[in-house]
């Protein structure tokens, strides 16, 4: 076996191993930080084979381990990527390493117990994204609340216990149904995994049973209209780092559960609830948009703007039965699903980005209220550029990431029916609407206060984090080739599980 | 037909054999009776240092058996077969692992007695007899000679108004259980003619599964089951009991004697019963679903943690019910992993509460728990761990007690797979308190944490425990497998 063979087992292991000796260095603080630097850089440098040997054009599972694990349930330890799920461990192993950079001097409190937290996280993540069998999926899917749950808990704001409480048990809700889900198909096919939930036979009440019970867990997850209220709470009270993670990556498990579970084991209930789905899209893309406009607290208003922007990516997900109804032709599926996954991807970024911002200002201020600042490039020179160009981003400007999804779900949209195009285009109007009056208020204007007139610009680390994302930004903005070379094969294999029903003859 | 007239000399004999380990424990709890008494205050620590030994002796006893296939013997009133096997080994050093818990507690408030290892020492006897029984009679025999026993230990702290008030609600209401349970028996075996549950079952194979008064009495059988469980609508004694009694007489009923519950009903249920599932299965139901309600929901306002863990003990019983009311050897090999998947997990709670527990202070408060984290890092993980597993999350143990029973009844009683999900949902809100108050929360006090080297090593084991499990399953479903083809 070559080196690649244990590379996903790596990715997922190291930093969680990391994670516990960082625990058990307690109160040496310089000491754990250091390691958990060195962990989560090494976690990225793993993840760069991962990209370097990964055969594109292939829709075939690739650095597969597999390997019993629980006879008795047939459970299998079984990971492996595809085009959809490797650009995701990327950009957490990415997230992660950011994190730990930013969070470096802004933690008081239990430092170690901080950063071995979100170390664990990061292996669980990548399990996440990396497992093919159903039950080694909600294992990690559920272990990851721990961490999170403690994270927000323990270094959030005021309301922070309210605010973790009401994340776990709207997730933990949404999981067990799925869970059910789960069993429901092992009974049927004897095994766990994946790959024979997508090909084995299913009546159209399964189904849709079973899109259901996946909905429960992804839709909380993305979130969707109406369930998304924990996540205004969950952001606003968890720490920078915490809101990070939450926006960059956790809130993509929701999409790539949808990827992965509910569109190719349930693809004819899929077609015929994705009235459901799309319906929720707008108006999450719509009156979300509009909530985020009225907000005065700037992590509630990017939170409110990441659930427009995920509403985006379920439309993108779902578009592609309506484009087959309305033209006949299949093409449009690819783009759709080709958008979906761009704009989980970008707005992994450019959220992370923008909370990172926030942090950055919360840091020096300690007040997340809109009204708090004004002027702050008069002071802030360097941070205002990166804050104007991830705002940007947030709104779509060609040139940056957040246009390429965007741009291809709306026109993917629009082969389905104007009125749909209609409505997601929205987005660009309210996004820019609300993110620029941001950056309006916030940064541009006379100075507005002593506090601000006291800002002292980014420093080093801070610049290197920004720097970091804001080239990721304009890298996929401008050249997403290869991004969307890694993920074709995949997509356009989705595309083809989609169109053939499952409902045995 | 005369018993005597089939008895055989060899066949008895192999019955006394798989009966040592039970003569072997029986003689042991006497002498170390006696030796107690030649002990003073200071040498009491030996007492339990030996009946620690002899348990574990008693547990390797049990555990190099060749048990392949069930064996009944001495005349029809002993059987042991794998289940029996496993059951006993689990609970016997669940005693040990009590009574090392148990030590410290007990000499902190100078209640450190030889009648609490001697009378733990002859409830394990009654829970091994009750586990091996092979004939109701056996298994009323066991069933009185473990509750008899800890009637006695939770009244043991005389001092305490309280302890003896649960003690007394406690012989009470478990004297009317079994009595309950005696009427139900006293008419199966009017119907069948038979006390043995060989033929019990077979009589019930042969035509009797819908006779209304075999009916009649599982009903009365389900009572006295669903006493012994706790299981509501006959839950009302736990939690005051678990309150009242010494912590370290809690945790012994907490565990042992729900395995012993355990090993009640599957001899009375699925074993001798197999017949008329349907109709006992309807009643489990009722119970199961009662069960996860009212203890999930309950368990939210309480504001002591021993009661807390009563109505989490009602609730996780509703679950064990869900297993044997499919009626599926999949649904009972996953309701013993459930069972001592949850005694495990309870043992080590308790242990917490007696780990915390100092002289003149219960530690059973909620509230005693806030800013452990700060206090000891690794016993607030410890916690965090056990509360996790209990809540059900992987990888902890507790997940795959819950995945084992929820997969047992998908198919045949969906809805109940969703309700019982739901109502662990509940459950996890009184779970997650206290992690928040473990690691949220500042501390109110500074104590340093106490125990001996020995309990704290025996207590972070456990807790470990159920997070090695809860990773490498396989092992123990295995043997609940094996245990219940």
């Amino acid at each position: 076996m070559t080196f690649g063979g244990y590379l996903l087992s790596l990715l997922i292991w190291l930093p969680i191993a990391g994670g516990f000796i960082v625990l058990a260095l307690g109160d040496r603080i310089a000491a754990a930080k250091w390691l958990s630097l060195i962990v989560s850089a090494l976690a990225l440098a793993l993840s760069a084979p991962l990209w370097a040997l990964f055969k594109t054009g292939t829709a075939a599972m690739q650095f597969i381990e597999r390997s019993p694990w629980i006879s008795t349930i047939h459970s299998e330890y079984y990971i492996g990527v595809d085009g959809i799920s490797m650009p995701l461990i990327l950009l957490t192993t990415l997230t992660t390493v950011l994190i730990v950079i930013a969070s470096w001097t802004n933690v008081e409190k239990r430092v170690a117990q901080y950063f071995a937290a979100f170390l664990i996280l990061e292996g669980l993540m990548i399990g996440v994204f990396a497992a093919l069998d159903g039950v080694l999926f909600y294992v990690f899917w559920e272990a990851m609340l721990i961490p999170m749950f403690i994270i927000i808990g323990v270094w959030g704001g005021p309301r922070r216990v309210y605010a973790t409480i009401k994340f776990f048990l709207y997730t933990f809700i949404g999981s067990l149904l799925m869970l059910v889900a789960l069993i429901y198909l092992y009974l049927k096919s004897g095994t766990y995994e994946l790959a024979a939930f997508q090909r084995m036979p299913l009546n159209l009440t399964e189904q849709t049973f079973i899109f259901l019970a996946f909905l429960a867990a992804f839709a909380v997850k993305v979130p969707m209209w109406p369930v998304h209220t924990w996540l205004p709470d969950a952001h606003v009270e968890a720490p920078t780092g915490g809101s990070v993670v939450l926006a960059a990556i956790m809130l993509k498990m929701g999409g790539y559960g949808f990827l992965r579970f509910s569109l190719p084991i349930a693809p004819d209930a899929s077609r015929e609830l994705d009235w459901l789905i799309i319906g929720l899209s707008l108006i999450a893309v719509v009156y979300i948009g509009f909530v985020a406009l009225a907000q005065r607290d700037m992590k509630k208003l990017i939170a409110y703007s990441s659930i427009a922007h995920m509403g985006f990516v379920t439309l993108g997900m779902f578009i592609g039965f309506q484009i087959v109804a309305a033209t006949g032709r299949t093409s449009g599926i690819g783009l759709g699903l080709d958008g979906a996954i761009v704009q989980m991807l970008s707005h992994g970024l450019v959220s992370g980005a923008m909370f990172l911002c926030v942090g950055v200002m919360y840091d020096r201020v300690h007040s997340r209220e809109i009204s708090a600042y004004g002027g702050v490039i008069n002071t802030m020179p360097k941070f205002a550029a990166f804050m104007v160009l991830f705002a940007l981003a947030n709104s779509g400007l060609p040139g940056t990431s957040g246009f390429i999804g965007e741009f291809m779900v709306i026109l993917a949209s629009f082969k389905a029916n104007v009125w749909y195009a209609f409505f997601a285009a929205t987005i660009l109007v309210l996004g820019a609407a609300y993110t620029l009056w941001l950056v309006k208020r916030v940064i541009f204007g006379e100075v507005a206060n002593d506090k601000v007139a006291a800002l002292k610009d980014l420093n080093g680390r801070e610049f290197f984090v920004l720097g970091v994302l804001a080239a990721a930004v304009l890298l996929v903005g401008v050249w997403p080739a290869p991004l969307l070379d890694v993920m074709r094969a995949s997509t356009l294999h989705l595309a083809q599980q989609l169109l053939v029903s499952k409902i045995a003859p | 037909m005369n018993p005597l007239a089939q008895f055989s000399v060899s066949q008895f004999n192999a019955g006394l054999n798989y009966a040592t380990p039970e003569i072997y424990l029986g003689l042991a709890a006497c002498a170390i009776l006696m030796l107690d008494l030649l002990l003073n205050d200071a040498q009491r620590r030996w007492t339990g240092v030996l009946a620690v030994i002899s348990l574990v002796i008693t547990a390797m006893l049990v555990a190099v058996q060749p048990v392949t296939v069930k064996f009944v013997g001495l005349g029809g009133l002993f059987e042991i077969d794998r289940m029996a096997q496993v059951l006993k080994v689990v609970t016997l050093l669940t005693v040990a692992v009590v009574f090392v818990y148990s030590t410290d507690y007990l000499q902190r408030r100078a209640i450190l007695k030889g009648e609490y290892y001697v009378l733990g020492l002859f409830a394990a006897l009654g829970a091994m007899v009750l586990i091996s029984a092979g004939s109701l009679i056996t298994l009323y025999l066991g069933l009185e000679l473990m509750s008899l026993c800890l009637y006695a230990m939770v009244a043991f702290d005389r001092e305490s108004g309280i302890a003896a008030e649960s003690a007394i609600k406690y012989f009470v209401l478990g004297s009317m259980a079994s009595g309950t349970l005696l009427y139900g028996m006293s008419i199966i075996y009017g119907v069948t003619g038979n006390l043995e549950l060989g033929a019990i079952a077979a009589a019930v194979q042969n035509g009797l599964g819908d006779n209304v008064g075999l009916v009649f009495g599982i009903a009365f059988l389900i009572v006295g089951v669903g006493f012994k469980f706790g299981a509501v609508p006959f839950h009302m004694w736990i939690p005051d009991v678990y309150e009242g009694s010494p912590t370290c007489v809690t945790v012994f009923i907490g565990t042992a004697s729900k395995l012993a519950a355990f090993a009640l009903a599957m001899r009375l249920l699925p074993e001798a019963l197999a017949g008329s599932q349907p109709d006992w299965s309807q009643m489990l139901i009722v119970l199961a679903v009662l069960s996860m309600a009212i203890g999930n929901i309950v368990a939210i306002a309480q504001s002591n943690l021993k009661r807390m863990l009563a109505y989490s003990t009602i609730s996780h019983v509703g679950y064990v019910l869900l297993g044997i009311l499919s009626g599926t050897a999949q649904g009972y090999q996953a309701s013993m992993f459930y069972m001592i998947s949850y005694v495990i997990v309870a043992a080590g709670a308790f242990g917490m509460i007696l780990l915390l527990a100092r002289q003149g202070f219960e530690a059973d408060k909620i509230t005693d728990f806030r800013g452990l984290n700060a206090r000891s890092p690794w016993f607030a993980g410890m916690m965090a761990i056990l509360m996790f597993s209990l809540a059900g999350l992987p990888p902890f143990i507790g997940f795959w007690a819950k995945l084992g029973v929820v997969q047992a009844v998908i198919g045949n009683y969906t809805w109940l797979a969703v309700v019982a999900v739901l109502f662990s949902v509940v459950g996890a809100f009184f779970y997650l308190r206290i992690v928040k108050l473990m690691y949220f929360d500042e501390p109110t006090e500074t104590t340093i944490i106490g125990g001996s080297v020995l309990m704290r090593t025996v207590l972070s084991a456990n807790a470990l425990l159920v997070f090695g499990l809860g990773v490498i399953p396989g092992t123990l479903l295995q043997l609940c497998q094996r245990a219940l083809q």
